[in-house]
């Protein structure tokens, strides 16, 4: 299956390299660098490159680049799926995921896809078991490390491997045993010029973080399970609880980890809780343009919307802006020709504005789009589709855990087409 | 820490341009680093004394400098015989990492690989699994011809050792051993066949990941553990599934009859599947009659089903594809949700769901017409997933949708991306021509389009007219006009060519421009681009043959640039017309045509889906996504127009009526009692009875004795959730029962003796069988209205098939390292009985869909165990199936 994997920077070097089967030589990467450059920006590189031996399957994440090398046919998506368990495994073991952080670490991370992979077949991806083999590094270990000589790699063998529950590990020990739910939404959505709502569709996921001691069995029970028909679940969710009885049982991986994900369709109305009023107008007489745009609460439930974020990709065409926002912060790049206008909190009393003119280059054309608003935002404590978790109940250990549900709405891909 | 610093010393002291050197010879032979060469020696030599000192610190530092060397792609094979001292190590850090450099490097040095060799055979006797595994592991990575045998010996070992986990490790290093040596096939596909038999959830996506890669023809193989895998699927960890899954596919497509004839008779399938073995074998006589799916072919669809709703997109997309290749058209619509589920992961996964789909919208518009507005396009796409959702929505266009789509198209025509608003004008003239009603208004809308400031907007739009107006013969004078002034402005080259094209295949319409046209071009003739060149002597030719007393000058002008032109496309081109068209007395019959075959009514073309012939790659591979057959593609075979006998997985049809016609609706029947003091005295009969009445008497001895042990497996799978979600009261009930077991031995004849065991288990059996009835009554329900008539047959199946999970249990016992699972068995322990429907439910949530019958099936077992399970016993712990003979006694 997967041959070799190398790990190249935006730069176009590679930083490392790890082979499963026999050695591949790195000049394989040259077929990447020549689809990277016609590509010209880096999220247009194919996902994969045919060359004349091997396949180049690549994942771009935190501005590098994970190619796996492969010589037969594989579902690509098997490959994808697993680069990307390759990311967010170092990103759980290190905090960040990034060129230096892995090449400090470069052992840890060699010890790491020498056990995810064997044979180019993956072997231990969850982060559980990974974890007990191979500890992840924190500074105080680092210091105990050096002055006791002990190491990183765990001396006790991983028993979650042969478990049944292969993504618990065995033996978990707390002194406050807590399991905290993350309710989060986003919605995504395309708006157009007139404000109403061409595409909107929520996205929600479940995260949580399960700290409790030995082996509890949980179950999660909704006030409105219906709005849930489109589901993903961690492979601890029980399937044919949740399709008889719309409860999610399971026994929790130790730590953070993703419970579920749903989807709300476009087909059930979904509320969009801001509006953006906009008149952006260039002219072809003059070089000078106007551009005002004020953003509003709409739908909101009562709750207040918070940390927006207002970007747009300006034309080419345009030089500059000299803009005065109402509140918060603006910048616009004349390279990148991207506005950015960091508002914060919406207040309904007084709307957040920003006013000015835009300046074309003298001589260009009016460019004929006007540019599309991407909008961020959070509100707290609102899960925009109504779902409510009902309660926790935990069987199978005698103590009690302290249990905690927060809500959160965000702004997926939002976006105002002007 | 030291690797770190290791690493910066490297770069500082190698400085760029070594560096650059290094990223050079690298790529010609990876260790001939030459930059690099005097400065490593030196510090190898510090890395040797590291190495060679006591202190395991000193050895730790020099491997970790050595794994970042290896990492960083540099040449460290010159410390080999340094490094493979220490391989023996007690510290397991410097152990691990000396692992990782013995398999880097073993190919290279493999003399001295030879002395590490006996470091691992000891372990591979060690008590302690892991260490068996992960010594396993390591010997079958070193690529060392010379221990082929070595590692064959190691293989057979491990494929029969007691741990699953093991044995996991032996599926994965039969394709190493192949890929090193494939003479070794024949013996490697003994080993898989036995490890296909293997029931361990973990064993099943390493072995059919190993089938795939020695011996995918071999499909005979699979037969036999056709239904334990379908069963074991869910509980497989996710990257087996996705093996797993593609195999069966394959597997169906050769075993079953297309369902595709006629979906209607669907109410009749499930009923046909629901019923039990005899009408099965009837089926299979005469297959001419109305279509009826085989009851495996059923199973596959529906254990798969609910992984749609894995995390994994690999795993949604394995069992999307494998709905669209074997289930009827008519339930293929569920994939459409999860994978429209998927188009919110990264852009990656976007790429592969996108194209999947984009092949799937064009055979079956109507699967994912509901989602149309998932595909609309975002300006923060990038453009290869633009230009999908395009496509997608293009092919998904219809007369409904179509105004929609068309407003929607015009913001992307404006979009700041070119490369998309170019796409998006040669999706509008696709949709032109597909859905007559609105030609025109596209055309109208293209021809706007003509005045975009944007060159490239306005060449595609040329190009896209040009075809649509070759599609509706011409009632476009004034379109042709128009496009023939742009020719002053518009520099892209196939715009060109197709306005000129147009114009000449045109030219009687526009008699008055098309000669002047032509004069232009005469001038600017030597400056134009090939392909230009060639339109602008089709257009003489042309104008020649209508109109030859205003433009014959100019064209025998033209023609003689062509002649000395550099291109000898161009100079052939040149030569061919003009002796076609200019009479002479050398000129052919030919020449007398040449009007008709200038000016002869060109065919449309068809403005077709660049996806279209993607659909004979098997959905969701590799080939499918380059649209070329990759190394080792395993072609799709075509339904069978008769199915092969079904009965080769046969066997398992007993177990299988037995797991499906459940238990729970039995046992509502009848009462509990009732059942067992029955079931006890027809034992014997019905032994026999369902034993002839599957097998048929036809099988040999060694299948049957192939299918007992896989029966075993089925069942084992089935009782999986019980070790799993701990059932805690049940686990001790089975530890009890095979106490029992062990000190009853032969427990055939001593009846009196089986009598009172049961009656004495029962009672204690009985409360629980019956909280199993309650929770699994609502999700059996639909087989319990079913074989309502088969209530007594059902018994009979179920006392056997609890002789068998007598014997199944004990070896499962002696198989799997029980206190493995205690961990987890405990935890779920109920609190209250009145909580046990639930757990139940949870039972049957953590396994397969008829788990519920076969766990009360199982407890019933519990009751009347005992009496006959130690001769199966003491096979499994040689690791041998049971004989045929003790298979079956009675008969």
């Amino acid at each position: 299956m997967i041959h070799s994997l190398f790990l190249i920077n935006s730069s176009g070097d590679i930083f490392l390299e790890k082979h499963w089967k026999s050695v591949v030589s790195r000049s394989v990467c040259d077929y990447f660098f020549e689809a990277q450059e016609r590509a010209t920006e880096a999220e247009n590189v194919p996902p994969v490159i045919p060359t004349p031996h091997h396949y180049l399957l690549s994942v771009y994440r935190h501005k590098i680049f994970f190619v796996a090398v492969i010589q037969t046919e594989v579902p690509p998506l098997f490959v994808i799926e697993f680069l990307h368990r390759v990311v967010d495994t170092f990103q759980d073991y290190f905090g960040v995921c990034s060129e230096p952080v892995i090449k400090d670490n470069v052992v840890v991370v060699y010890e790491v896809l020498e056990e995810m992979l064997d044979n180019g077949f993956p072997l231990a991806t969850e982060s559980n078991i990974l974890k007990e083999l191979i500890k992840p590094p924190t500074i105080l270990r680092t210091v105990v490390n050096t002055i006791t000589g002990s190491t990183n790699v765990g001396d006790q063998l991983p028993t979650g491997q042969l478990s049944v529950v292969p993504w618990r590990r065995t033996g978990v020990k707390y002194t406050n045993n807590e399991a905290y739910f993350d309710v989060v939404e986003e919605i995504d959505a395309i708006i157009d010029k007139s404000g109403s709502t061409i595409t909107a569709e929520i996205q929600g996921v479940i995260d949580a973080c399960v700290k409790l001691t030995g082996m509890p069995d949980l179950t999660l029970s909704f006030m409105n399970p219906r709005l849930l028909d489109d589901v993903s679940f961690h492979p601890c969710v029980r399937f044919k609880r949740w399709e008889s009885e719309r409860i999610l049982s399971f026994i929790p991986p130790d730590g953070n980890f993703r419970l579920l994900s749903y989807h709300v369709s476009a087909q059930n109305l979904v509320a969009i809780p801001v509006y953006v009023k906009h008149n952006i107008s260039f002219r072809d007489s003059t070089s000078l343009g106007r551009f005002e745009i004020t953003v509003g609460p709409k739908q909101t439930m009562g709750k207040t919307i918070e940390g927006v974020i207002v970007t747009s990709q300006m034309p080419k065409g345009v030089l500059n802006m000299s803009l005065s926002p109402s509140q918060g912060t603006h910048t616009f790049d004349p390279v990148t020709k991207m506005l950015s206008w960091d508002v914060g909190k919406i207040n309904p009393q007084k709307l957040p504005s920003l006013k000015g003119t835009v300046s074309l280059q003298a001589g260009a054309s009016r460019p004929d789009e006007n540019p599309t608003i991407n909008l961020q935002f959070k509100i707290q404590q609102l899960a925009i589709s109504g779902l409510k978790v009902n309660r926790l109940d935990m069987y199978g250990e005698k103590y009690k855990p302290f249990k905690g549900i927060k809500y959160m709405t965000k702004a997926g891909k939002f976006q105002v087409r002007t | 820490m030291s690797s770190n610093s290791f690493a910066y010393n490297e770069q500082s002291g190698g400085g760029e341009a070594t560096e650059l050197g290094q990223e050079a010879t690298s790529t010609i032979s990876p260790s001939g680093a030459f930059g690099l060469f005097s400065s490593d020696l030196k510090k190898n030599e510090d890395l040797k004394q590291m190495l060679e000192s006591n202190k395991d610190s000193a050895k730790l530092d020099a491997m970790k400098r050595i794994v970042g060397m290896i990492a960083k792609g540099k040449n460290a094979s010159e410390l080999f015989p340094a490094v493979v001292k220490n391989v023996a190590s007690k510290n397991i850090e410097i152990k691990k990492l000396v692992y990782v450099y013995l398999v880097r490097y073993a190919e290279e040095q493999q003399d001295l690989a030879l002395l590490s060799i006996s470091t691992f055979q000891r372990a591979l006797k060690d008590p302690n699994q892991l260490i068996r595994a992960s010594a396993l592991r390591v010997l079958s990575s070193i690529r060392v011809p010379i221990i082929v045998p070595i590692m064959m010996l190691a293989i057979k070992e491990a494929a029969a050792d007691l741990s699953p986990y093991v044995r996991k490790n032996a599926a994965h290093a039969i394709q190493k051993l192949y890929s090193l040596d494939p003479e070794q096939k024949e013996m490697l596909i003994e080993v898989i066949e036995k490890l296909l038999k293997d029931k361990s959830i973990l064993v099943a996506g390493s072995v059919v990941m190993a089938f795939e890669e020695v011996c995918p023809d071999r499909i005979d193989l699979i037969h036999k553990n056709y239904r334990k895998l379908c069963n074991l699927l869910v509980d497989v960890e996710e990257w087996g599934q996705v093996v797993i899954i593609h195999m069966l596919t394959r597997y169906a497509r050769t075993q079953f009859v297309s369902p595709w004839r006629e979906d209607d008779g669907l109410e009749d399938n499930e009923k046909s599947f629901y019923d039990s073995d005899d009408e099965q074998k009837e089926k299979t006589d005469k297959r001419k009659k109305p279509y009826t799916m085989d009851p495996d072919h059923r199973l596959l669809i529906r254990n798969t089903k609910p992984l749609l709703q894995s995390r994994n997109a690999a795993v949604v997309m394995a069992v999307a594809q494998l709905y669209w290749h074997i289930s009827p058209k008519s339930e293929a619509g569920i994939i459409s949700k999860s994978l429209v589920r998927l188009l919110r992961s990264n852009r990656e996964v976007q790429y592969i769901v996108l194209q999947n789909i984009a092949t799937m919208s064009i055979q079956r518009k109507g699967m994912f017409e509901p989602y149309l507005k998932s595909f609309y396009v975002r300006s923060t796409d990038p453009t290869m997933i633009k230009t999908l959702k395009l496509e997608i929505l293009t092919n998904l266009a219809n007369e409904a949708n179509i105004s929609t789509l068309l407003r929607e198209f015009q913001t992307y025509v404006k979009s700041q991306d070119k490369q998309f608003a170019a796409a998006t004008i040669q999706t509008i003239g696709r949709c032109a021509t597909n859905i007559s009603e609105v030609t025109d208004t596209c055309l109208s809308g293209l021809v706007c389009l003509l005045s975009n400031r944007d060159e490239i907007v306005v060449a595609e739009s040329v190009v896209v007219i040009k075809k649509l107006l070759q599609m509706q013969p011409a009632q476009h004078g004034e379109i042709i006009k128009h496009m023939a002034k742009l020719l002053d402005s518009i520099t892209v080259p196939v715009a060109r060519a197709s306005i000129l094209w147009l114009i000449g295949e045109n030219c009687e319409r526009v008699p008055k421009i098309a000669p002047d046209v032509l004069r232009k071009m005469a001038k600017s003739f030597t400056s134009e681009d090939d392909l230009v060149k060639l339109q602008i002597l089709n257009l003489g030719a042309k104008l020649y043959l209508t109109n030859s007393k205003q433009t014959k000058l100019l064209t025998q002008y033209i023609l003689n640039l062509g002649k000395y032109d550099q291109n000898y496309d161009i100079r052939d081109r040149t030569r061919f017309i003009r002796q076609l068209i200019v009479p002479n007395e050398k000129s052919g019959a030919l020449s007398k045509y040449a009007k008709k075959i200038f000016l002869a009514q060109k065919p449309a073309p068809l403005l077709e889906s660049p996806f279209k012939d993607r659909d004979h790659f098997q959905l969701g591979t590799l080939s499918h996504t380059l649209n070329a057959k990759a190394a080792g593609y395993l072609e799709l075979s075509n339904w069978p127009e008769v199915a092969p006998d079904p009965s080769v997985r046969n066997v398992e049809v007993i177990d299988l009526a037995k797991e499906w016609t459940p238990a729970g609706k039995a046992k509502n029947e009848n009462p509990t009692k009732k059942f067992y003091s029955e079931s006890e005295e027809e034992e014997d009969s019905s032994d026999s009875s369902s034993d002839s009445g599957s097998e048929s008497g036809s099988e040999s001895g060694e299948e049957d004795e192939e299918g007992d042990s896989s029966e075993d497996s089925s069942e084992d799978s089935s009782s999986e959730p019980e070790s799993e979600s701990g059932h805690q009261s049940d686990t001790e009930n089975r530890r009890a029962a095979k106490r029992n077991s062990k000190t009853k031995g032969k427990g055939d004849s001593k009846d009196g003796k089986k009598e009172n065991e049961k009656s004495k288990t029962s009672d204690s059996s009985n409360a629980e069988s019956s909280s199993v009835e309650e929770s699994s009554s609502d999700s059996e329900s639909e087989s319990e209205s079913e074989s309502e008539s088969e209530s007594r047959k059902v018994t009979k199946e179920k006392e056997k098939k609890a002789k068998q999970d007598r014997n199944r249990l004990a070896t499962d016992a002696s198989l799997l390292d029980l206190d493995d699972f205690n961990p987890v068995s405990t935890p779920v322990a109920l609190p209250t009985p009145a909580l046990s429907p639930s757990l139940i439910a949870d039972l049957e949530g953590l396994n397969l869909s008829t788990s519920s019958s076969v766990i009360s099936e199982n407890i019933g077992m519990i009751s009347s165990k005992g009496n006959k399970s130690s001769p199966s016993k003491e096979c499994a712990k040689k690791g041998q199936p049971r004989s045929a003979a003790e298979g079956r006694p009675h008969s």
